[in-house]
């Protein structure tokens, strides 16, 4: 039930009431509005974890970077 | 292929990590993953198959469905049953067995209930009905009580009399303490829920980490990220560390998500908690502040969850990693996912239906 899934944020919708601020985000081809008001910083191209609904983390792409790079190069 | 996902699935990279693991590893070990969606992914993805025989793989209490005490779930029937209310949850939920049949059977027999996909649904469901009550059962871990915190922000700012929450919301940490200071454990490290450290960050883990002495190390869900969790933690057993790592990076800060933990405070407070399993562990669990006791369906509905039943169910002992689910002598016969005796052969990150469903080879060894 805590899975959250990756999805890429197409177009921002902001809202009067920040707790109410929504998303379009693709996610595997399937685009949907996913509420993004604990993640205020993301913005349009970022990649986030939905979980029922909401945006809880925006992914970090160089850390990503990292972590593949760190496994390629064990021996 | 989803970004993100797909990278973590790559088979070269699972077998570097097998072979560095096996590398690393010169005794048993025996590492619990906390959370459900972890234990679904070792056995769907066939990892406890191939990772070395020494790395021993314990399944810990973290999906919800299945620490929802049945009481919860006697009252969400209740509730369901009454003509003003239409009861929401969670797809997962609406199977769990309470004292007479699940959600699933009171909707058959004409109750209100209404499966939704995310809590702010059942929110936009109450203003847009507002001649009946709409109750939210929610549950979850730390990873979801702050959508349920926004639910009931949401419900505030429309102004609606008519939404309320029956909640059951628990914790790790607390968990995690209960299960290591039971003198029959025999866990050496963990991998912490790595959506559950995405919004609470890390900080409760350094303390059981050395007080206990038991590596904890955030991690994700994919193939790779459990392998990469793994040989973190047994590379730290092997020396003796008793450290806490986040090998979960590209979704984890080790201060988590502070929006998240904002509107969760501001909602919710902590409280004593009784886990279906495990009984009752001290502030393991979180309960709506009076601020905002509108919202709270115990208070609205003036409800009080009964006793717990003593039930043949050995979820105690699979959630604690002391039996294996196919060792339970119901696995497979009097219980199923068909008539499932207890919640963790209910939902599909339950220890106990993920055997089933995967068939793990152990199960006819
Ligand atoms: S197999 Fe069924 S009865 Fe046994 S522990 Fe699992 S859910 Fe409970």
């Amino acid at each position: 039930m805590c899975l959250a899934i990756p999805g890429k944020i197409e177009k921002i919708k902001p809202s009067e009431d920040p707790l109410f601020t929504t998303a379009v985000v693709q996610i595997g081809g399937v685009t949907q509005e996913v509420n993004i008001s604990m993640i205020p910083s993301a913005k349009k191209g970022d990649y986030i974890l939905v979980h029922v609904g909401i945006g809880i983390s925006i992914i970090d792409e160089e850390e990503a970077q990292k972590t593949l790079q760190m496994i390629q190069d064990l021996s | 292929m989803i970004r993100h996902i797909h990278e973590y699935r790559q088979p070269d990279l699972v077998k570097k990590l097998i072979h560095q693991i096996d590398k690393e590893v010169t005794r048993d070990w025996y590492i619990m993953e906390i959370c459900g969606g972890q234990t679904h992914s070792l056995v769907k993805n066939g990892i406890l198959d191939i990772l070395p025989k020494q790395v021993n793989m314990i399944h810990g209490p973290g999906c919800p469905v299945c620490v929802t005490p049945q009481s919860i779930i006697d009252l969400a029937i209740e509730l369901a049953s009454r003509k003003d209310v239409v009861l929401c949850t969670y797809g997962d939920m609406v199977r769990v067995p309470g004292k007479n049949g699940s959600l699933l059977s009171a909707k058959a027999r004409g109750g209100q209930v209404k499966i939704c996909y995310s809590p702010l649904e059942a929110v936009q469901w109450a203003k847009s009905h507002p001649e009946k009550e709409i109750v939210f059962l929610a549950v979850g871990f730390e990873t979801t009580s702050p959508a349920h915190a926004l639910a009931l922000s949401q419900a505030r700012n429309l102004g609606l009399p008519n939404f309320s929450m029956l909640q059951s919301h628990v914790l790790v940490p607390p968990a995690m303490k209960a299960i290591l200071d039971d003198p029959n454990h025999i866990i050496n490290g963990f991998l912490a829920a790595g959506h559950v450290c995405a919004i609470s960050g890390m900080h409760d883990y350094y303390e059981i980490a050395k007080n206990y002495k038991a590596p904890i190390v955030a991690t994700g869900f994919e193939p790779v990220d459990l392998l990469w969790g793994i040989l973190k933690c047994v590379e730290m057993l092997e020396k003796n560390q008793f450290e806490v790592t986040n090998q979960y990076g590209r979704a984890v800060d080790i201060s988590g998500n502070q929006a998240a933990q904002q509107i969760s405070t501001e909602v919710f407070e902590l409280s004593d908690k009784e886990w279906r399993g495990l009984g009752c562990i001290p502030n393991s669990g979180l309960k709506i502040k009076t601020s905002y006791e509108a919202y709270d369906a115990f208070k609205k509905f003036n409800l009080s969850p009964k006793k717990e039943e003593e039930s043949k169910c050995e979820a105690g002992l699979v959630l604690k990693g002391l039996k294996k689910p196919n060792e339970c002598p119901f696995f497979g016969h009097a219980c199923t996912p068909g008539q499932p005796m207890g919640a963790p052969m209910v939902s599909s990150e339950g220890a106990c239906a993920a055997y089933y469903h995967y068939h793990y080879q152990s199960i006819n060894t």
